[in-house]
């Protein structure tokens, strides 16, 4: 055991991967925020409450179904993304000619009732999820001890990240998308049904939401109010990277997240204001954010 | 060259002024008879919102800005007025100045910062800032943390007129309230407020014709959030606690509902939906968690079908301005 900086440095890197656990998350939400807000122009306030839906569905199935972790991870992110596409159908549909505004209405509406009716059946208290048996236990890494859950966490949500990034800036789907984003009426002549991917894309944000609920739950408590403790500061992480960039929204997110561990070692009693006070900063320098384009 | 669409024009302003001050008079009536029929306590609570709301609503109605935040304002001016008023022993009147005035020097802070971004990444940074704020209300010592402040005592005004006696507190809020949406609305009818509505409307177009728009935007931000602090302190000394219930980011969600289902930017939208807002919470509170149900889905139906909200609808209705 050594020290850095006078902190023993199993401390140190404790806080560090659960930084970097924090930031997979962050980097998960803020990357769907930004996947939606590039095609509808909508801030969906209900991502929040959609990552909480994510957890609850996955603790449900294990609950009265029986249906364990590795399935949930697959069914979950369609099931919630199927949710998505309704809310996008019967609501954010007709918001399009309005200003932007009135979205982050409505869905701020959704938002509270989707956590009224979680809070009405489940109470504000966590719900206990287990992780999966393959996943129990960890590896000694000689500096630090490091769970395998976590480990999978950080893992996989960087695949899913970096997943995502290609399949929107490296797919000709990607190129409709991206092309669909600058100028719909044009890609609408040339025979893609945009209506439809502005539905799929904001399914597709959503079930991000949902997977991203799903790996969270064993690691946090299933909670009716998880998704609007974390939506808040994900928001301040969106206006940290700007919206223009999918791979800014990941870096971004990991970023903040190992920030945010490593104040938690030198500076604990700002541990959970340091992304708003660095959010403060960059608008002072960059107000467009680090990998925005100015609006 | 006086044609009838000049001579209409002329005579326009009069007759919405008309309108304005019968349903000034209509509601100054209605707020004197009320204390006989309804609970002071309810209207007093009521009234305080009827502020906050018209204090948003400068905001977002006047100058186009959606502050998700305003929690921020209300909440650390009632802490500030509750900590004056109990800690410092001061009089009501002086507890509310300081409330309001610590709502403005925060507002002066985060109105910087924000109005750096428009639309919704503004909406974004007011609800962070918020939030900040909250973190630290729940971790000082001068805000009781999960306590509050209680008991707050509410004095004597002036050192005359005691508001323990809740008629007395009735006619010192009635007034408070009056002033405060007065100014409002001279705000409003103001030179400076027509230059607000331009930003709201065109702003690069305001920039070109001269005028520097971040400093009309950060005033109206600055009036916004100590009108919103005035709010929050009067509601401190009424009920005499300062609670995290009222810088939690639900506070600044109910404040932009009140004024969705009134009406945005209308004079008297704001009051209406205090008013609607604070007694469906009266009469729902039995049943828990539905409120938060109950709010989100007045929040979806009033973006999907009444945009105008309750007197915006009305004064379409009626062909006035209200």
């Amino acid at each position: 055991m050594f020290e850095i900086f006078g902190i023993p440095s199993q401390a140190l890197f404790a806080q560090l991967l659960l930084g970097l656990i924090n930031g997979s998350f962050y980097a998960l939400l803020s990357l769907g925020l930004a996947v939606i807000f590039g095609m509808l122009n909508i801030i969906n306030f209900t991502h929040g409450a959609q990552y909480m839906m994510g957890a609850f569905t996955a603790y449900m199935l294990l609950r009265y179904f029986g249906i364990g972790y590795w399935a949930a991870l697959v069914i979950v992110p369609i099931l919630i993304g199927a949710t998505g596409i309704v809310i996008e159908r019967l609501f954010l549909q007709r918001l399009r000619k309005l200003d932007h505004l009135y979205g982050l209405l409505l869905t701020f509406g959704l938002a509270l009732i989707i956590e009224g009716l979680f809070r009405n059946y489940y109470g504000s208290s966590g719900q206990p999820y287990d992780m999966p048996d393959a996943l129990r236990g960890g590896h000694n890494l000689g500096f630090m001890f490091l769970p395998n859950y976590r480990a999978w966490v950080i893992a996989f949500s960087l695949v899913v990240c970096f997943g995502t990034w290609f399949l929107i800036e490296r797919t000709r789907l990607g190129s409709y998308l991206r092309a669909a984003t600058e100028n719909p009426t044009l890609v609408r002549a040339f025979g893609i049904n945009v209506p439809r991917m502005v539905t799929l894309t904001y399914g597709f944000g959503v079930g991000l939401a949902g997977l991203a609920g799903v790996m969270a739950a064993p690691i946090y408590n299933v909670s009716p109010q998880m998704g609007s403790d974390v939506i808040i500061v994900v928001f301040a992480v969106v206006v940290i990277g700007g919206m223009g960039s999918i791979l800014g929204a990941i870096l971004t997110g990991f970023a903040l997240g190992i920030v945010e561990g490593l104040t938690k070692v030198f500076f604990p009693e700002a541990s959970n204001t340091v992304i708003f006070v660095i959010m403060v900063i960059v608008l002072f320098i960059r107000p467009a954010g680090l990998f925005g384009r100015s609006v | 060259m006086t044609s009838a669409a000049d001579t209409a024009a002329m005579r326009l302003p009069r007759a919405t002024d008309r309108s304005l001050a019968v349903a000034a008079v209509a509601m100054i009536a209605c707020l004197i008879a009320a204390p006989f029929v309804l609970y002071p306590v309810f209207l007093m609570k009521a009234l305080c919102f009827a502020v906050f709301a018209c204090a948003f609503n400068l905001l977002i109605g006047y100058g186009g800005l959606l502050s998700f935040g305003h929690a921020l304002y209300f909440g650390w001016a009632s802490y500030l007025a509750a900590y004056a008023a109990k800690s410092w022993g001061l009089p009501p009147e002086l507890a509310i100045l300081i409330g309001t005035a610590t709502a403005a020097m925060l507002g002066v802070i985060a109105g910087a910062i924000a109005i750096r971004r428009q639309g919704i990444y503004f909406a974004m940074i007011t609800l962070a800032l918020a939030q900040m704020m909250y973190l630290v209300a729940l971790r000082v010592k001068l805000t009781g943390g999960e306590d509050g402040i209680q008991d707050v005592p509410r004095g004597h005004l002036f050192g005359t007129f005691d508001l323990n006696n809740e008629t007395t507190m009735y006619v010192f809020v009635l007034v408070v309230v009056l002033a405060a949406f007065f100014l409002i609305y001279r705000i409003i009818n103001s030179p400076f407020g027509e230059v607000l509505k331009a930003i709201r409307e065109n702003e690069q177009r305001a920039v070109s014709l001269g005028y520097r728009t971040d400093r009309y935007k950060l005033i109206a931000f600055v009036l916004s959030a100590a009108l919103a602090g005035l709010a929050g302190s009067l509601k401190t000394i009424v009920f005499q606690l300062a609670s995290l219930t009222d810088v939690d980011w639900t506070m600044s969600g109910e404040v932009v509902l009140m004024t969705l289902v009134g009406g945005l930017g209308t004079v008297f939208g704001p009051v209406v939906g205090a008013f609607f807002i604070v007694a469906m919470e009266n009469y729902l509170a039995p049943f828990g968690q539905w409120v938060l149900v109950i709010q989100g889905a007045i929040f979806v139906v009033c973006v999907l079908v009444f945009r105008r909200g309750i007197i915006g609808e009305l004064a379409h209705w009626l062909r006035v301005r209200l």
